[in-house]
């Protein structure tokens, strides 16, 4: 075998913050090949990005890193910037997962991309907006010369992150090391980069280091695969050895983390809980006095009926609408169209009239880092609702319901007295589910409540969500941009794009023949990204 | 249900742990602590009232030996007697006490005593060996030992004294003032952000229109009409401090707004009230106790300012700005005069300071 590019020694990091000392990295050594591709994939809080930092001297003020660091055999762990920067951006550059901040939003993409090339390079203006242009051409951004002038909010998230790859390749680098450069990016625009920078390292020959929680893409993307768990290295080989034979046994608990099974459709006439008919929300100010028309229609008349015991999967991209479809239903925004739940009319309903339905129709959000006010105990979040719907509790009746509800989503009732930011993402999302069920509702919207989380933990909480389907005959709106998700849980599918439903039908239908387009290019993203890529 | 449950360790109880391992602001919590004390207990426990007036020490330097020394007891004892038009003899001072032989062609009143105990410099005078044609007689008294650790100021007051009851009212309207800013910034600005929309912008606007007020007029306007007193000073200073207290939380309340665990109390159908209650209020007061701190010397400072210029507090009351403002016109012959409540003016405001900076660390939710 040819030299590696990069050789990493028993690298460790530690951290000092006010709260003790924290070993990120413990010990871990790997090595990338010239031309070769490397996936380190771990879960959240494993290391793997540290690892990184660490090696390219980018760590926070409080992190120390030793061990050992080479880049072609020569030492770069912990060198003065001005020497590391000889290699650092030049023949070891890097692409972050934000591209939203990233760039910065002040200088044009040319500023940006020509600065390095005049400063580093010596290049003259002239040669360096021409060198600019070909890098974006390089990337296949549409209309290269326009882009040039544009400002980075000009560009949609997956043009950025275009753009910080052509701004990675300026110096025609050795290694690139991507630290989850499509995890902030819908899945048909993953598959574009990710196939843009195969394409690249064929043209190009250089070695990539990919940085990622998801498995998916590593096997249809890395030739060699570390698997890091706590700062260590679990386990490490060729990719295709890793999938098919894994030794240990957390890494096939993280293979096995794949959403399973499905759910049978309902009885056609299982009585109709929710209904929203011609549901249209816009957003803005109609055009006045010295003001442009702002209005944006984000869900443009959608009709939607859920049954008892049903979960309908809410599938789409970024800026589909689906999160907006599901607080209108909610009346969470002013929206037009009718609701109706339980046979009344619910459409319009001012706070105060709102109040008594509240209780029946929940919501749990996304972020279970966001959703939970974090100045209150695990018993003030849960209980806040039974406040509010049944007022008539005496301060122990709830402390029993919240202790009630914490088991049944699967926690210690002795954490109640605990603060969110005490608990693991899997946690708190438990916490926001009991929220929810401790009101015994009859339906849940339930926003991407699994896309912050771990896919193992993922796994649970889905698991979870099913039995208390089953426990306590919910009906679920299951809204998300994981199609492998929503197989699994929903029973009824609608696909969003641009504020319309393109397709719906029961789950199975639509998954073993899809009939729109755009549901196709959706499956072929998330389900075949290996043909995608070689494709 | 088990009743073994632990208690969490809240966002306020980590703030508090590391609070406690900045050195700087531990120091600074101790010394607020020592100068709150010294400004509830100090004017009780002062050797001279603030408002005591003593002639005969008018701006006296400070010292760690009493007053009056040994060289001004003579000429003072002179200045004392010298309407009483008796003949004074050879004064000896010993062991604390003066003798004064005293001859008169008339007959020596003994009452002529209380010329000497008018002084502050002499107590229990009296006359004794009266002669019996009562034409001469030896006057004795006690030699006053007053302390004035600071000196005196330029009427003769105790600069002590002063600058301990000064510490209390200037505190007393730095809290005061700060609490009535906050109160009102804090519901005014929780209420605005979170209404939104149009009420919002009317309350905002309101806020726009205060803040054009120029600062001092208002205050005169207010001293002309109310005529000077203490409490107008915390309406003035709390009346105006308000507005950047209820931008502050109105921004914090917009953002907050947003965060998914208000929306999931309104999907609960919780109140607006309780929203801003629960929710809203308690997250931002991170933000506002360190603004709190920051405003607390501020406010001190306006005092400061407006007692400077003569709108603050009347005589015999005095804060540290009316002293200092003394100390200024004195600079020259009492340097004195100003240096220590400068100097107390300082320790009080780096401690505040320090404390604010070291809250803010504790508190900065980046951590989070």
């Amino acid at each position: 075998m040819t030299d590696p590019v990069l050789e990493i020694d028993n690298l460790r990091v530690r951290f000092d913050t006010p709260d003790g000392t924290v070993d990120a990295v413990r010990g871990v050594s790997l090595t990338v090949a010239p031309g070769e591709t490397v996936a380190v994939v771990g879960e959240s809080g494993s290391g793997k990005s540290q690892v990184m930092m660490a090696a390219m001297g980018l760590l926070a003020a409080n992190g120390k890193a030793s061990g050992s660091v080479r880049y072609r055999g020569e030492e770069i762990l912990n060198l003065p910037p001005d020497r590391l920067n000889r290699i650092r951006g030049r023949k070891i550059t890097m692409i972050f997962q934000e591209p939203m901040t990233s760039l910065d939003p002040l200088y044009t993409i040319e500023d940006q991309l020509a600065e390095p090339l005049r400063v580093h390079g010596g290049l003259s203006p002239r040669a360096a907006r021409a060198r600019a242009l070909e890098l974006l051409d390089l990337v296949q951004i549409p209309d290269p010369a326009r882009r040039l002038r544009a400002y980075p909010h000009e560009l949609s998230g997956g043009q950025r992150q275009r753009v910080m790859i052509a701004m990675a390749l300026a110096n025609d680098p050795d290694l690139l090391i991507a630290d989850e450069p499509t995890t902030a990016l819908d899945v048909t625009i993953q598959a574009e980069i990710l196939r843009l920078l195969a394409e690249l390292q064929a043209r190009l020959g250089m070695s990539i280091l990919f940085i990622t929680h998801d498995l998916g893409i590593v096997r249809a993307f890395a030739d060699r695969v570390y698997v890091m768990r706590a700062g260590l290295v679990e386990e490490q080989g060729p990719t295709r050895r890793i999938f098919e034979a894994p030794e240990k046994p957390y890494t096939r608990m993280l293979l096995d983390a794949e959403p399973e099974g499905e759910k049978p459709p309902v009885a056609a006439d299982a009585p109709v809980l929710l209904q929203g008919a011609g549901l249209r929300v816009t957003f803005g100010k109609p055009p006045g006095f010295l003001r442009r028309d702002t209005r944006f229609t984000a869900v443009k008349g959608i009709d939607l009926t859920l049954r008892q015991g049903q979960t309908i999967g809410v599938v789409g991209e970024s800026g589909s609408g689906k999160s907006t479809l599901g607080r209108a239903l909610l009346q969470l925004l002013p929206a037009e169209g009718r609701v109706v739940y339980l046979g009344q009319e619910i459409a319009g309903l001012d706070r105060a009239a709102m109040r008594p339905h509240r209780k029946g129709l929940q919501m749990v959000f996304q972020d279970p880092y966001g959703s939970l006010s974090p100045r209150m105990t695990v018993t003030e979040i849960i209980t806040e609702g039974l406040l509010v719907h049944e007022p008539g509790l005496s301060r122990r009746d709830r402390a029993e319901r919240a202790a009630q509800a914490l088991t049944d989503v699967g926690l210690d009732a002795s954490m109640r007295n605990r603060f969110p930011h005490e608990f693991s993402g899997g946690q708190r999302q438990r916490i926001a589910i009991a929220r929810a069920v401790v009101l015994r509702p009859r339906v849940i919207v339930l926003d991407e409540p699994t896309s912050a989380l771990d896919r193992s933990v993922q796994k649970q909480v889905i698991d979870l969500l099913r039995r208390l389907q089953a426990e306590h005959a919910l009906s679920y709106i299951f809204i998300s941009h994981d199609l492998a998700v929503v197989r699994a849980m929903a029973d009824y599918v609608m696909v969003m794009k641009d504020g319309a439903v393109v397709e719906q039908g029961p789950t199975r239908a639509i998954f073993e023949a899809p009939g729109a387009e755009y549901t196709r290019a959706l499956m072929r993203a998330a389900f075949d990204l290996g043909d995608l890529l070689t494709g | 249900m088990t009743d073994t449950a632990a208690p969490g360790r809240s966002l306020w109880a980590t703030a508090l742990l590391r609070l406690r391992r900045n050195r700087a602001a531990m120091a600074s919590l101790v010394i607020l602590a020592l100068i709150a004390c010294l400004a509830i207990f100090g004017p009780r426990l002062a050797p001279h009232g603030y408002a005591e007036v003593y002639p005969e020490f008018v701006k006296v330097a400070p010292s760690l030996r009493p007053y009056p020394q040994e060289d001004q007891v003579i000429p003072a004892a002179e200045r004392a007697l010298k309407r009483a038009r008796v003949e004074l003899g050879e004064i000896t001072i010993d062991n604390g006490t003066v003798r004064i032989p005293l001859t008169s062609p008339r007959e020596i009143d003994p009452r002529l005593a209380r010329y000497l105990d008018r002084s502050d410099v002499f107590t229990e005078a009296r006359i004794v060996d009266l002669s019996p044609d009562g034409k001469s007689a030896v006057a004795e008294a006690r030699v006053q030992q007053l302390y004035f650790l600071m000196g005196t100021d330029a009427n003769g007051r105790d600069l002590l004294s002063r600058i301990l009851i000064s510490l209390r009212i200037s505190l007393t309207i730095g809290l005061l003032a700060t609490a009535v800013a906050l109160t009102i910034g804090v519901v005014y600005g929780a209420t605005a952000g979170f209404l939104g929309g149009r009420i919002d912008n009317l309350m905002m606007r309101v806020v726009d229109i205060l803040y054009s007020l120029p600062f001092v007029f208002f205050v005169i306007l207010l001293v002309v009409f109310f005529g000077r007193n203490v409490v107008l000073m915390f309406i003035a200073v709390g009346a105006v401090e308000w507005l950047d207290m209820a931008r502050i939380v109105r921004g914090q309340t917009l953002s907050l707004r947003r965060r998914e665990f208000v929306q999931a109390a309104e999907a609960m159908g919780v109140s607006g009230g309780a929203i801003i209650r629960r929710h809203i209020i308690p997250n931002t007061l991170g933000t506002v106790i360190i603004y709190m701190t920051l405003l607390i010397p501020k406010v001190i400072l306006l005092e400061s300012f407006l007692s400077f210029l003569g709108l603050g507090v009347q005589e015999p009351l005095t804060s540290l700005g009316v002293l200092i403002a003394e100390g200024a016109k004195n600079m020259r012959n009492a340097p004195y005069m100003l240096i220590y409540p400068a100097a107390t003016m300082t320790v009080l405001l780096f401690a505040l300071n320090f404390l604010g900076d070291g809250l803010r660390d504790a508190l900065d939710p980046k951590d989070r």
